[in-house]
């Protein structure tokens, strides 16, 4: 095939050529797409605190220390004039069946869960993704943690597993969980 | 060589999964739905046919002992304009991925063919064989995903075709239903051939 020789030069010098090229064209890929790829996450995490939390005029964002690790989560205040209408928290778990969820948490003000979102998750269609829909999802709404245990029934909680896909829906209370306790139980920074 | 033989031969002929069974990994991974199978068989035809084509350009540039490193340069740099794009304008699916667009690197496919084909041929020889190589590699994925999502969830692009509240066969899902599939799949594609 080739018609150059192996000379330590010919082949140093191709390598870095094609190397150089490559980076260059990347580069330009990077920003051509860093644009989009910035405003689609803000959009999503926009649409998913307007889901969550009741209808609020300004937003605020603030982060609070993690219940239980060093680990800070992100939240939202939604302000209607002076009064908070709801929190939004970006929690996340490690126990998903495969790797790390993702979800956005909206309470009231007096601690009820408004509603839940999923940001990210690599959960097995069909099986885990069932968390996302409304009967494993609805039951969350408007219970408050202090007399709703976030535990599956299977352990001892109120939380109906979804069939099948008991390790996500453990996973998704350990987030619910974490954010709860993050803001109502941890100190705010 | 006849581009209209070169062009289907990755149907069936040499299909790079039901025949040559390379790039295991992902079809095995992504197959859980038909969507999923057929975005990453897209992806991967993109970055198929641009490195064909890019390798068979400079071919005679490269030196044959730095031949495979320079491959992997090319491969990756498309590699990542994909996950990029991907990213960017579609990032629903980018999610579904995941892990398994920057895998495309490794996938033994894209570089078994720069080495086969697109480092011997002429460009237009090499496109066309990036084309046919990836949509055979969409074609099986896309089919596998849809046996599977079928079975495993009685459903087909998203649309639940039974009751609600019934599931499918829930092993089809998981990654054992992924190899009982495939097998059978390949047993059809042997016993076609055969004829």
């Amino acid at each position: 095939m080739a018609k150059k020789k192996n000379s330590l030069f010919n082949m140093t010098s191709t390598l870095l050529i094609i190397s150089a090229i490559a980076a260059f064209a990347l580069a330009g890929v990077y920003s051509l797409t860093k644009g989009p790829i910035e405003q689609s996450e803000k959009k999503k995490i926009e649409t998913a605190i307007k889901e969550v939390i009741p209808a609020f005029e300004t937003l605020v964002q603030g982060k609070v220390k993690c219940a239980d690790s060093d680990d800070s989560l992100t939240v939202y205040y939604g302000l209607k004039g002076t009064d908070t209408t709801g929190v939004a928290v970006e929690s996340f778990t490690k126990n998903g069946f495969s790797g790390l969820i993702t979800i956005m948490v909206g309470f009231l003000p007096d601690g009820t869960i408004n509603n839940t979102k999923v940001l990210t998750h690599a959960e097995t269609p069909g099986l885990g993704t069932k968390m996302m829909e409304d009967k494993f999802k609805n039951q969350f709404m408007q219970k408050n943690p202090t007399s709703f245990k976030l535990v599956v029934k299977k352990d001892g909680g109120d939380v109906d597993a979804i069939t099948a896909s008991t390790i996500t829906s453990r996973a998704f209370c350990d987030a619910v969980d974490r954010a709860y306790n993050s803001i109502w139980k941890g100190g705010q920074e | 060589m006849n581009q209209w033989t070169n062009f289907t031969k990755g149907f069936i002929k040499e299909n790079p999964v039901l025949v040559l069974l390379l790039g295991m990994c992902p079809t095995l991974g992504v197959t859980t739905s038909a969507i999923n199978g057929i975005g990453m068989g897209l992806a991967t035809t993109f970055v198929l046919i641009m490195s064909n084509v890019i390798i068979s350009l400079i071919k005679n540039f490269i030196p044959s002992s730095v031949r495979i490193p320079a491959f992997i340069v090319v491969i990756a740099s498309f590699v990542t304009v994909v996950d990029l794009s991907m990213k960017a304008y579609i990032p629903d699916l980018h999610a579904q991925l995941g892990l398994f667009i920057p895998l495309i690197v490794v996938n033994c496919i894209v570089l078994g063919r720069a080495e086969a084909f697109a480092s011997k041929n002429n460009v237009f020889s090499s496109f066309i064989d990036g084309l046919s190589m990836g949509l055979g590699f969409t074609f099986a994925l896309g089919l596998l995903g849809s046996i599977r999502e079928i079975l495993g969830g009685g459903a087909i692009f998203n649309q639940k075709f039974i009751p609600a509240e019934m599931d499918g066969i829930l092993v089809f899902v998981l990654a054992p239903g992924a190899f009982i599939a495939l097998g059978y799949l390949i047993a059809l594609v042997n016993s076609f051939k055969k004829k």
